[in-house]
């Protein structure tokens, strides 16, 4: 195992055992406001200070942890969801007008900037976790198509498969019994990869206004609160921002990590 | 080299003599662009605070303390029963166009603004107007149907200058009025210049250009005034950044008040608001000062009505809704809550909403009431909240001076509708004696505290940053105005 994929697992880790503890114990009580303790640097009471509200910024990364996780996960997996069986179709039906249809369909959605499509969806729809999700998802589904129609597109090729054919195992079974299966390594990288693009999209979206709600805690609201403060109170968007850099880049680190390590041809170049 | 020297010395003398003059441009952001530049035609602010008294100019016009004095009426008389105002104009005042100003424009100008076609945003101010007559060019007569104690603060509004039919074409691009600066330039998203008005009739002023810039973000608004790249801002939109504006030697912060009540906006014919009861709770649920620290770091005055704390008739109602969640808890019990209810917070974007709505919320919450938090745009908002009415709560400033009188009206967005109120208004109209007034004022108030009509929250306050040697500036807000004709730079 590399260096690169044991850090990125460790600040991975770190963030999801957070977000995990916030479920039953947060130092304070983020939905009671503490005006009077204001924005105070970091201390022994308050390991990371207090807010604008004077909540505990500590208590408020957890559960921003929590929203920033939950938010990516499902993005990804509505990608995963819609995506695979997509592109899975798209190679069994290799060259067919459905084929067409569906890649073109995805190139659509990813000719817009994910973040555009993003805004537009949430700003016709409202603004809500929910919505965020959704829009996160949508343009997690062309990845995931495309990707899973380039890695199956070879595979149909391969002599196993062609065994399978000839013993009469339709498409559709093929597609799920034989492809799937050579495919997940990918998926599973990829969706690494994705899922670390959700974190900043949940941030950037939520740091614009339109992603969760107050009083549900949010590392890019944290930040957008925190904009005029920077020059009396830096902690207040310095912790913020450090949670949203470390949490992309263990994920990063662990995505290419994962890759090297699951990659057939790397591993047995190694061995 | 000895030819430099003297080349040097020369320059150095040229650069003390530039100190010595005092400067004589300026430029001054405020938070929101005008959508056009008509404020006889337009609701928005921002017209206001560029044009009022630097372009144009009405009968009377607002000081920066509030009170009303003669602007192109050198002088007037009201008739024994109170109906009929007799205006004296100024001899030799010219509109920047070169026409000159008399009798025939102020009629024009009230015609036009009291017409049923008329897009006058406050056009209840000429509402009692029955006749406008010119009895000579200098001299002009206006009827009201019956007296009015507000008639002369009334023309001094924004809405009320005066206008020349000339030029009222396209007053919308090009405003032509009679003030100390004419309008030079506007390039619409970035800046709005004023240049003086060198044949100005009243005293000229000692800046000769004017630039007007807008900036509503609340980072690049501290950026603009840190790197002087502003010399004024007039409604600086971010309260947390202002002691660090005090400790700079470069600059000077003014805070003053502004007509602006700010309040939880409640739907009174929404249930469950519709109880008062209820209403009672949610005033006993907030705690003001926390909101005033919390939301605009300490800026603002707890209000306990819909008025002004410094007007003169002003009563302290504070001690009908002091902070008590426990009671709060009672009344919700007693009006059938007691488990709590669920509601929605619709903020527009200014952060007294924004902010002050999370630390409502989290009050709320505290006696059982879930607000659920939307953020609106001012359009949505305008949209869903003032015309569409579908909202249970909201915060918003009221920012029009003496305007309790839209509590007499049912059909105003919080939709309080009590016909002792409405009679109560029509009374105050129709009473002149000031003593008189102040009562019925007084009354007005205590009956939409008691009422628990709307959560009343603070009165916003106004904070003005600028370079240390300008003076001059208004440090209140008695109408939304950034009157420059009186301001000048230090030597």
């Amino acid at each position: 195992m590399s260096r690169g994929l044991i850090i990125g697992a460790a600040l991975s880790v770190v963030f999801v055992v957070l977000a995990a503890l916030s479920f039953i114990w947060t130092p304070f009580d983020i939905e009671t406001l503490n005006i009077p303790n204001k924005l105070k640097p970091p201390s022994g009471a308050h390991w990371l200070g207090t807010d604008h509200f004077g909540r505990d910024i500590l208590s408020m990364i957890m559960m921003g942890a929590r929203t920033s996780i939950a938010v990516a996960l499902l993005a990804v997996g509505i990608g995963m969801a819609v995506g695979v069986p997509l592109g899975l179709l798209a190679a069994a039906r290799h060259g067919s007008l459905l084929d067409e249809l569906i890649m073109r369909g995805n190139d659509l959605v990813f000719a817009f900037p994910s973040l555009v499509i993003a805004i537009l969806i949430t700003a016709v729809f409202g603004a809500s976790a929910v919505n965020a999700i959704i829009a996160i998802g949508i343009f997690n589904v062309p990845v995931f198509a495309r990707l899973t129609r380039g890695a199956a597109l070879p595979l149909w090729e391969r002599d196993f498969i062609l065994a399978a054919r000839v013993c009469g195992k339709s498409a559709a079974r093929i597609s799920v019994e034989h492809i799937l299966p050579n495919i997940t390594n990918l998926m599973i990288v990829q969706g690494t990869i994705q899922f670390s693009l959700g974190i900043l999209a949940e941030a950037a979206l939520s740091y614009i206004g339109l992603g969760a709600q107050p009083p549900t805690a949010s590392w890019g609201r944290m930040l957008a609160d925190a904009q005029t403060l920077v020059s009396i109170a830096p902690h207040t968007a310095l912790v913020p921002g450090f949670a949203i850099l470390l949490m992309v880049l263990g994920l990063n680190l662990l995505g290419d990590g994962l890759r090297d390590w699951l990659d057939p041809r790397i591993r047995v170049a190694r061995v | 080299m000895k030819a430099i020297k003297p080349l040097l010395t020369a320059g150095a003398l040229a650069l003390t003599a530039g100190l010595a003059s005092a400067q004589t441009d300026i430029t001054v952001a405020i938070q929101l662009e005008p959508p056009n530049l008509d404020p006889t035609g337009g609701a928005a602010q921002a017209i206001d605070s560029v044009l009022y008294s630097n372009v144009f100019e009405g009968l009377t016009r607002f000081e920066g303390d509030g009170s009303v004095v003669p602007g192109l009426a050198e002088s007037w008389e009201i008739s024994d029963d109170g109906t009929v105002y007799t205006f004296k104009l100024h001899d030799g005042v010219n509109f920047h166009d070169g026409t000159t100003m008399d009798a025939e424009d102020v009629k024009f100008s009230l015609d036009r603004a009291r017409a049923d076609d008329s897009t006058n945003a406050q056009k209840g101010l000429f509402a009692g107007i029955t006749d406008v007559t010119v009895i000579d060019p200098l001299t002009v007569q206006v009827t009201l149907d019956g007296p009015n104690g507000m008639f002369l603060f009334n023309m001094a509004w924004g809405d009320a200058v005066i206008v020349a039919p000339e030029s009222i074409e396209d007053i919308a691009s090009n405003p032509v009025g009679t003030g100390a600066f004419t309008f030079a330039d506007w390039v619409q998203g970035d800046r709005l210049e004023l240049a003086r008005n060198e044949n100005y009739w009243g005293d000229a002023p000692a800046l000769e250009n004017a630039t007007f810039r807008f900036i509503s973000d609340p980072t690049a608004a501290f950026a603009a005034v840190m790197a002087e790249d502003v010399d004024v801002f007039v409604g600086f939109p971010a309260p947390e950044n202002l002691p660090q504006f005090e400790a700079d030697p470069r600059f000077q912060v003014l805070v003053g008040n502004t007509e602006g009540e700010t309040i939880l906006s409640t739907n009174n014919k929404m249930p469950p608001f519709d109880n008062k009861l209820v209403r009672q709770a949610v005033a006993h649920a907030i705690d003001r000062q926390a909101i005033i620290d919390g939301a605009m770091f300490g800026l603002g005055t707890p209000i306990g009505t819909h008025f002004a704390p410094h007007n003169p008739d002003y009563v302290d109602l504070l001690a009908n809704s002091p902070y008590d969640p426990a009671k709060a808890k009672e009344l919700l019990a007693e009006a059938g809550f007691a488990d709590g209810f669920t509601t929605t917070l619709k903020l527009p974007p200014p952060s007294y909403a924004r902010r002050g709505g999370e630390i409502i919320a989290s009050q709320l919450r505290e006696v059982g009431i879930q607000a659920e938090i939307s953020n609106l745009e001012w359009a949505q908002w305008i949209e869903e909240v003032f015309k569409g009415k579908d909202f249970g709560l909201s915060i918003v400033s009221h920012t029009e001076p003496m305007d309790i009188g839209i509590y007499a009206n049912p059909d105003y967005y919080f939709q309080y509708d009590n016909p002792d109120f409405q009679a109560l208004m029509e009374e105050l109209n129709a009473t002149t004696d000031p003593a008189g007034r102040s009562d019925l004022l007084a009354k007005a108030q205590t009956i939409i505290s008691e009422d628990y009509v709307n959560g009343y929250l603070f009165e916003l306050a106004v904070a003005t940053v600028a370079k240390a040697g300008v003076q001059g500036l208004w440090v209140n807000q008695p109408t939304a105005a950034v009157d420059l004709t009186v301001v000048s730079w230090a030597e």
